[in-house]
């Protein structure tokens, strides 16, 4: 059966995927990310995400009610198994379906299901991540921004600070102080709104790699009704905990992207070969084989865990884990190309030659280990949950 | 998230960790160590392992065994890795045993693995010559002769040397040390005339030494017939995988020991486990024991599931990367469990420093981290 299912979604994926959108794009933030005022980095994007979402395949196991396709674990596995295989472009990038939908499912109500996830899985609206504010990075649960209660809705007060693509999306989740009397943990709630709410202002905040992926976002007196706030009042820190468990595995997950430039290949055209056929410089040649032989364990233990529920119970913590090995190794592979490029890699517009901005990825990764918790972070959390240290 | 056992799979684990932990216990190891006899093993012993099945776990059921693939064999192993056990299992079963599957004709199968399965025969793989493992490196002549063939040559690190029955000998039959084809391998009697043994003590408290042929002469009968230098990989790729699982036991228990101590040595009015600096250690190396038994069960199931040229070569590899893995996270674990410990971690007294020992042997066995890097990128053609 899992035999003819591969066999159905190799012949539709030969058959709906253009070659355009069989590689990998320059920059992660040139995958397609949908939304109303969505971004077209190649002219077949939108196409090829409205193929996916008519399958159900931009979210493969959701239930078809939602736009998903129902299917299993296992099939969707091989789902993803047959797009790695021709290199696929993932369809539609969108934090709708790696953060907020596993809120909605756990902790939504179904008229806010039935309202938000058909538009996520079609990639309809694009959705942004209300979370770190400039004096709460780390320290999430001390943030500040004000929920103030006006019986129907909240009034919103305050200021966002790393908002990824808050200039381009259409709606925001969001976490907001409405207890000011209670320990920091218990006065947190899980609110939604449209971000052309009157009193939403965004400004891009530039990188070291020159692009603008995140934002600070500020709120003057935003209304907010209170039928969009997810889960019960204060109970917004077990939901943003929840929820970054999901941020964690996103952003290892974009490690996991495949670049056509095999880096061992590479470095044999530009170094050549000693009289054996081995790399000509051996530093670099072990450097490599390090490398490989890490992100080759590190690919093998999240597809066990992707083919076996049973052995990824307890992901929750272990995301840290995933979080944590995944960033650092993406950090690694991208010094490495740029031990491999030499100085060419430096000049500011480089490309690879599968068209890989060397510069700006490497500048780009350096925020894997920052973002979504920092490394130490996760140390802590796999000290604490998983091994259970005081 | 490494792969769960299967039923059978979950009860042999537990069975070995029983018996082990009652009959081949760090205490027994201990008390081995500290014999005055000149014997490699507890010959009692290993009869009631044989006695339990695990000898045939990787051998076909038409010689005897189980046929539960060399995964199952790795969980013995890992079990053994973990409580230091001191058995002939790695030269007899893992080397000895598989070197006949895998080269051997029927009637060779059948004369000597029955007797493995059955504790009644054990054997020792005479390979390397110098202190790397080189496979082909191999200076020990053959020569064929009228009454058979003819051996020469000297091997170090022989493990178990003193008591096993038979060696298992790798030996030139044509050109140069260095040269991939040429070799053979040769079953050779203990008690030939010609074969002299120099035990040698090691720091993990195993028995190894030297084997010296003399002019050795063997039948026809006692040359395996299906060398190659592909099937001496391949072999040598079973070798590692199941070290690898050996080191992956003493990862484990280096790690859950270390993890214990965290939580009841107090220093300056606190648990020491309640340090950063300890914690964010003791996470990075949790994490680093997670991609090692992946490799490592990846490396035993795709020598379960090579059926053809492709599969042996993924194997191959496999193995290679989870030999060098498994060195260099051992290396992690054995020379933090020590320094989380202080200075007890550096007493004979206690048992954690007994592990860095025969974890470095394992290591060093059939290629150490570097040797299995080069391995790994010459196969990926850098």
């Amino acid at each position: 059966m899992s035999d003819s299912f591969r066999d159905e979604v190799r012949a539709w994926l030969a058959a709906h995927c253009p070659p355009s959108m069989r590689v990998a794009p320059p920059e992660i933030s040139h995958l397609y990310g949908g939304g109303r005022r969505a971004k077209v980095w190649h002219p077949d994007q939108p196409a090829w995400c409205a193929a996916m979402a008519s399958r159900g395949w931009t979210v493969p196991e959701w239930p078809v009610e939602y736009g998903g396709a129902g299917l299993s674990r296992e099939h969707a596995a091989i789902l993803r198994e047959e797009m790695r295989r021709i290199g696929a472009q993932q369809p539609l990038f969108s934090f709708g379906i790696s953060m907020l939908s596993p809120v909605l499912f756990k902790f939504g109500n179904d008229d806010q299901r039935r309202r938000f996830l058909p538009d996520i899985a079609r990639g309809a609206i694009r959705w942004c991540q209300g979370y770190s504010e400039p004096n709460s990075g780390s320290d999430l649960a001390s943030l500040m921004t004000r929920a103030e209660d006006k019986g129907d809705h909240y009034l919103v007060n305050g200021q966002k600070i790393w908002t990824s693509y808050g200039d381009e999306a259409d709606w925001m989740f969001c976490l907001v102080r409405t207890n000011t009397s209670v320990p920091k943990h218990e006065g947190i709630s899980f609110v939604l709104f449209d971000m052309n709410t009157p009193g939403v202002t965004v400004r891009p905040i530039k990188l070291i790699s020159g692009a603008s992926p995140f934002c600070e976002v500020f709120f003057e007196n935003v209304r907010v009704e209170k039928t969009n706030r997810v889960g019960e009042e204060g109970q917004g820190w077990a939901i943003a905990t929840y929820l970054l468990s999901h941020e964690r595995e996103m952003i290892s997950s974009l490690g996991k992207i495949r670049h056509d430039t095999d880096p061992g290949r590479r470095a044999l055209e530009i170094f050549g070969t000693d009289g054996e056929g081995r790399l000509r410089n051996a530093s670099l040649r072990q450097t490599l084989a390090r490398y490989q032989l890490d992100a080759a364990a590190f690919r093998l233990w999240i597809e066990h865990g992707e083919r076996h529920p049973s052995a990824s119970a307890g992901m929750g913590a272990m995301s840290s884990a995933v979080k944590y090995y995944g960033t650092e190794l993406n950090k690694r592979r991208n010094e490495l190309y740029l031990d491999i490029e030499g100085a060419d890699a430096l000049l500011w517009d480089a490309r690879g030659p599968a068209g890989e901005a060397w510069a700006r990825n490497w500048l780009r990764s350096k925020g894997n280990s920052i973002e979504g918790g920092t490394s130490e972070i996760q140390l802590n959390i796999i000290a604490k949950r998983v091994l259970g240290l005081p | 998230m490494t792969l769960p056992l299967t039923e059978e799979q979950e009860m042999l684990s537990r069975s070995v960790a029983e018996f082990v932990a009652d009959r081949a216990s760090i205490t027994q190891f201990r008390a081995w160590r500290d014999r005055t006899t000149e014997t490699a093993f507890d010959s009692a012993l290993w009869r009631e392992i044989a006695e339990m099945g695990w000898c045939g776990i990787a051998i076909d059921e038409a010689y005897g065994g189980s046929a539960l693939g060399y995964s199952g064999l790795a969980l013995v192993l890992e079990q053994f890795g973990r409580h230091l056990s001191i058995t002939p299992m790695n030269a007899t079963v893992l080397a000895g045993a598989t070197a006949i599957s895998l080269m051997g004709s029927e009637t060779q199968k059948t004369s000597w693995l029955p007797a493995i399965v059955d504790g009644s025969l054990t054997l020792s793989l005479a390979w390397g010559e110098g202190a790397h493992f080189a496979p082909f490196a191999v200076a020990t002549r053959a020569e064929k002769t009228a009454q058979g063939w003819q051996l020469s040559g000297v091997k170090h690190h022989v493990e178990d040397l003193s008591s096993v029955d038979r060696f298992i000998v790798v030996a030139r039959e044509s050109g140069r040390p260095g040269d991939r084809e040429g070799l053979g391998v040769f079953v050779v009697p203990h008690d030939a005339k010609g074969v002299s043994v120099e035990a040698t003590p090691r720091v993990d408290a195993r028995q190894c030494g030297t084997l010296t042929l003399d002019d050795v002469v063997v039948d026809d009968g006692c040359r395996l017939t299906g060398v190659t230098s592909v099937a001496l990989e391949r072999l040598a790729g079973v070798i590692n995988a199941g070290l690898a699982a050996e080191l992956l036991g003493i990862c484990e228990e280096t790690f859950a020991r270390t993890l214990k101590y965290l939580k009841e040595r107090s220093q300056f009015g606190k648990l020491i486990g309640s340090y950063q600096a300890l914690q964010h250690r003791a996470a990075h190396w949790f994490v680093e024991v997670q991609l090692a038994r992946t490799i490592v069960q990846e490396a035993l199931l795709a020598l379960d599931r090579a059926r053809d040229a492709e599969g042996y070569r993924q194997a191959d590899m496999l193995c290679s990367m989870a030999k060098a893995k498994l060195a260099q996270v051992a290396e992690l674990s054995t020379n933090e469990a020590i320094q989380m410990h202080g200075g007890i971690g550096m007493t004979d007294a206690f048992d954690i420093g007994l592990y860095i020992k025969r974890a470095r042997v394992l290591e060093q066995a059939y290629g150490d981290q570097h040797h299995h890097l080069d391995r790994l990128a010459a196969l990926e053609g850098y």
